[in-house]
């Protein structure tokens, strides 16, 4: 696995994405099947955002990239690498939890409710995993967790515990903590629905400065707007189905897919 | 029978049509009309509410109050003076470190094995959470005192132990008695059985703490064990603190129950001394003075420890009391300087 690194204005090292491929995913709950046979290619760098209804699928499909979720049948790899499985003979074994975890430090995870660790400081939540799941010296992370909290404006807040920041600065100090352990790719899940209206700008611009920089995103948001002006590919899924995908100029402009239109004129 | 018609416009119009029910309001309730009655309005002195029931009820407890400490003061049956006497006796002060060594032991081995009971039960391995499951169930169930005399009378059972391979060959020996004494066979008793009721106490505070913390420290990729201890743990004590201590409090006291040892702590000394002297009460009041003091020094220790796991929970943490009293005296100096300011 090689990951080439490039230096940001702000001197934090962004690596450049990964290649993610998702195929032929199938996941049920029960006799539920919310997601039923996805194919998703993402290009390094490039930044996908995936629309649709509540119920869609939208969430379990990240969920699986990262193995929060377990498949059905499918796989996810990541620069060719499987996610979460490895292949015995003629069977996807799954693999140790160990394992895992080492994968997932390769795909950030932004989540809707931020998940904040409450009883550790910014930038302690920032530095947590870089030190305890990958080893590295607390010093250099340490460094470099301070710079990510600049890069997302809020550098002064790195004593801070999140209850003593607003629910934007929050989901900043998410990103940043996100982006400590260096991923190939960031998934991000509806990042900005539990914010207050006023709020949402300020986290969409730091995702939009990821973007600009080369890092492999997924996004899944109601932000339509948004979704145009920074998608490479929007996807619109529904039923468990990505229905239609391209560039968003096709996509929201002009859907091929009656349920992509009846989406659009319902959110726009 | 008669079927209530409740459509929608019929509903509409009914609350449309609805007059305010008056409220009934006491004399001088009314802002009085004319701009000169508004105005001495405006100018009235605001004084806080009576309440006459309040002062009946402060002073019958103060009589009550007063009845009390007069009737402990008056009747020298109490034995003052013999409790005064026997309060730093240095044989009670044996039997007072006694119960102090046992609690501590005894909280110890309790939440210690607890913890790890709690993260057995709460583990995917099914014969990890059944034996889990099973220790609670005897450990809980059998009673404290019942428990004491069978962990002493071990030495019955087993009149060795061993260290060695299971099924094998082993290595060294010891005699039972040697190894579980009064003391050993009173911290296997209160340690073994606080370690059942710990360990749901614990598994309660990890089950409170928000599922999304799970998640996050396994989507950053954090080992397990980290996951546990710096994640889950830290978040879960803000639970775990107050019914622990109320447990350890409880064991301050169950430590009395090793009396049936004739091991020496607080409550069978003062039991030996009685025994000769005959002062009864005296000895049981100077026993309880000492655990009053104890549960005493627990309940400020778990304020401090509150304080510490809220943080991160609390934008602002409470004041401590140092902190209240401090702050007092500041403002109550600060309305003398400027009254005095004023005169």
């Amino acid at each position: 696995m090689t990951a080439t690194t490039t230096t940001t204005r702000t001197g934090t090292t962004q690596p450049t994405g990964g290649l993610l491929e998702v195929h032929g995913v199938h996941k049920s709950y029960g006799t539920l099947e919310v997601l039923q046979g996805v194919d998703l290619v993402v290009r390094p760098g490039e930044v996908t955002v995936v629309i649709g209804p509540s119920g869609s699928g939208k969430s379990t499909l990240l969920r699986v990239i990262n193995h929060l979720e377990k498949v059905d049948r499918g796989f996810v790899a990541l620069d060719g690498d499987l996610i979460g499985y490895a292949r015995r003979g003629d069977s996807l074994r799954e693999l140790k939890e160990k394992d895992i975890l080492r994968q997932r430090t390769q795909i950030g995870f932004v989540f809707q409710s931020f998940n904040l660790f409450p009883h550790l400081t910014a930038l302690e939540n920032v530095t947590e995993a870089p030190v305890s799941a990958q080893g590295r010296p607390r010093a250099e992370v340490e460094a470099e967790a301070r710079a990510l909290l600049d890069r997302v404006g809020l550098a002064d807040k790195a004593d801070a515990r999140p209850r003593q920041l607003s629910g934007g600065q929050q989901q900043r100090v998410a990103i940043a903590r996100a982006l400590a352990t260096r991923p190939k790719v960031l998934l991000f899940d509806e990042p900005t629905s539990a914010l207050d209206p006023e709020l949402v700008g300020e986290v969409l611009d730091v995702i939009q400065d990821l973007a600009h920089g080369g890092t492999t995103i997924v996004l899944v948001t109601h932000e339509i707007a948004f979704a145009r002006q920074i998608a490479d590919t929007v996807v619109f899924m529904d039923g468990g189905r990505i229905v239609e995908q391209g560039p968003p100029a096709r996509v929201l402009d002009h859907p091929a897919h009656a349920r992509t239109r009846a989406f659009l004129d319902k959110v726009l | 029978m008669s079927t209530i018609d409740l459509r929608h416009d019929d509903v509409q119009r009914r609350v449309a049509d609805a007059v305010p029910v008056p409220v009934p309001m006491p004399d001088g309730a009314r802002v009085p009309a004319g701009t000169t009655a508004r105005d001495e309005l405006e100018r009235l002195r605001v004084r806080p509410a009576r309440h006459p029931g309040r002062w009946v009820a402060t002073a019958a407890v103060a009589v009550l109050l007063a009845m009390v400490v007069s009737s402990l003061l008056s009747n020298d049956k109490w034995g003052w003076d013999v409790v005064g006497q026997y309060l730093t006796w240095p044989s009670v002060l044996e039997g007072l470190w006694g119960t102090v060594r046992l609690t501590a032991v005894a909280a110890v081995v309790g939440f210690g094995l607890g913890t790890v009971l709690a993260l057995m039960r709460l583990s995917r391995s099914p014969l990890l959470q059944s034996v889990a499951w099973a220790y609670v169930w005897v450990f809980r169930s059998v009673p404290l005192i019942l428990q004491l005399l069978l962990w002493y009378n071990l030495a019955y059972l087993y009149p060795t132990l061993s260290l060695g391979i299971p099924f094998g060959p082993s290595f060294t020996e010891f005699g039972t008695l040697d190894v579980v004494d009064k003391f050993g066979a009173a911290i296997l008793g209160l340690g073994l059985s606080q370690a059942a009721y710990s360990s749901e106490i614990v598994r309660a505070g990890i089950l409170g703490v928000d599922q999304g913390q799970h998640e996050a420290a396994a989507a950053l990729g954090i080992p397990r064990a980290r996951q546990q201890w710096r994640i889950v743990l830290p978040q879960a004590m803000r639970t775990i603190v107050p019914t622990s201590v109320n447990e350890i409090i409880g064991l301050v006291k169950g430590t009395s129950v090793v009396y049936v040892l004739a091991y020496g702590e607080l409550f069978y000394t003062v039991g030996v001394i009685y025994g000769r002297n005959l002062q009864v009460v005296p000895l049981l009041l100077v026993a309880g003075i000492w655990y009053l003091v104890l549960t005493t020094a627990l309940t400020i220790a778990q304020f401090y420890l509150e304080r510490y796991y809220a943080r991160g929970a609390l934008r602002t943490l409470p004041p401590t009391p140092l902190q209240k009293a401090r702050r007092a005296v500041r403002t109550s100096w600060a309305r003398i300087v400027t009254r005095g300011g004023a005169a």
